[in-house]
């Protein structure tokens, strides 16, 4: 099928475009690189009146350090974030995570923010995003405010985005070295929606794990934080009764649903797996 | 509302104008405003790949695109590849190895390939397995597709020894 009509503008500052958001108000949609809303509109499951292509707008194309953190702006595509030497030192985790994403094809245009606003419960990069203790960047006239993640994303498709507002940038935690980190997914014959998975990341020191962080996507109406996974972790020596007290933890704070897919029950089982996975075959620092 | 955008863009080394609705997909002003229909459209929806082009010179789904969303960008289609009479290396691969029977899916398949190739010149089949993930074939199951791009890497790296 064809898109609804629209209208499009294509501002060339993130202050234009928060203007032209202020404008149309519930009406516009922001279009970075479309990879998940134009198959929406293709679909007519999306009909916007008004698109604002941030497309333009080169500012908002940029990772840098700031302080704890590495902003990745929302013009970022991720392909060159899962090139960036800067991402895979300072988040390997969001390197490992983003050749998962989509196809080649869509990587090559999709961006790291476009995903986070999208809200996809298969999708790799809220997980990674709850993983890395994120801030979503959210720009109106009004001005900005800086969201945590696990109060951004609210449920499937859904986030705390306000009208008016656009995501412009995503700060994650820059990891220590120290850290070790993994994502692990099952996808059925290589399709690029994921049935569930698991990110991750934990650091010890002699021998006792002194952080973790563990998120789960695919296996809820939207990724989620393992927290009681984390503190089964957390203070152990990372042996064998303490990842099984994690994947039973990480089993019971899961609450998925069956598709032609996968059951719920695989689903379920599965978080444990890939967690077990992870934090046996981690990547070293 | 859906007022028409002007669009400039250059395609397979020529520059277009155009005045167009804002929804007119990328693929549907390839195929019906330059009449260049090697772009095909399978699913309308980013899974099959057979609108597949080079967009700046990495492959897009031309069906997943509003051609005045990419104005300013160079875009190459497979017609840009065969010279005259001559098909392009990859192409005669395709050609050689069998790797097409409908055809429907190859002009996407050709594309992936020329970005694969451009990328890394002597690719290992994971390498290539992954690339081709990027499109559908229904016809081959895809041994034949495999074996033509790593015969087609070795004849460019033939042709253009570094």
């Amino acid at each position: 099928m064809k898109p609804a009509p629209f209208s499009f503008v294509a501002p060339e500052s993130l202050d234009e475009v928060v203007s032209a958001l202020a404008e149309h108000g519930d009406d516009a949609r922001i279009l970075a690189g479309g990879q998940s809303l134009v198959p929406l509109m293709n679909l007519r499951l999306a009909r916007p009146e008004v698109l604002v292509s941030i497309n333009r707008c080169h500012e908002l194309d940029y990772i840098r350090r700031a302080d704890d953190r590495l902003v990745v702006g929302a013009l970022v595509r991720q392909i060159d974030a899962e090139t960036s030497p800067l991402v895979r030192a300072e988040c390997p985790l969001l390197a490992a995570a983003l050749p998962h994403v989509g196809l080649p094809a869509t990587r090559n245009r999709g961006t790291v923010c476009g995903s986070l606003a999208h809200c996809d419960p298969l999708a790799e990069l809220p997980a990674v995003a709850l993983a890395l203790e994120a801030e979503l960047v959210l720009t109106s006239a009004a001005g900005e405010r800086r969201v945590p993640a696990h109060d951004f994303f609210v449920t499937d498709m859904t986030t705390c985005i306000e009208p008016g507002e656009v995501v412009s940038a995503v700060a994650f935690s820059r990891q220590d070295p120290s850290e070790r980190s993994a994502l692990h997914e099952v996808s059925n014959g290589g399709h690029a929606f994921p049935v569930g998975g698991v990110a991750l990341r934990w650091a010890s020191a002699d021998g006792v794990c002194t952080m973790a962080r563990i998120a789960a996507f695919g296996v809820g109406s939207v990724a989620q934080r393992l927290v009681d996974a984390e503190n089964a972790l957390v203070g152990s020596d990372l042996g064998s009764e303490a990842i099984a007290a994690a994947v039973a933890a990480a089993r019971a704070a899961v609450n998925p649903t069956g598709d032609i897919h996968a059951d719920a029950d695989y689903r379920r089982h599965l978080v444990g797996v890939l967690l077990e996975r992870g934090l046996l075959e981690g990547e070293a620092p | 509302m859906s007022d028409e955008v002007q669009v400039t863009v250059t395609v397979n080394g020529r520059r277009r104008e155009a005045r167009l609705e804002p929804r007119r997909l990328l693929v549907d002003y390839l195929r019906h405003d330059l009449g260049l229909t090697g772009a095909h459209i399978g699913c309308e929806q980013g899974v099959c790949g057979a609108c597949t082009v080079l967009l700046d010179g990495r492959t897009a789904r031309s069906c997943l695109h509003f051609a005045v969303a990419v104005d300013g960008s160079d875009i190459r289609t497979v017609e840009d590849l065969a010279d005259l009479d001559e098909l392009h290396p990859i192409q005669e691969m395709f050609h050689q190895k069998h790797a097409l029977q409908c055809g429907f899916c190859t002009p996407g398949f050709l594309l992936t390939t020329v970005e694969l190739l451009e990328r890394t010149a002597d690719p290992d089949e994971a390498a290539i397995r992954e690339a081709l993930m990027n499109n559908v074939c229904r016809c081959t199951g895809y041994a034949n597709i495999v074996d033509a791009v790593a015969e087609a890497a070795v004849e460019l790296r033939r042709r253009s020894p570094t």
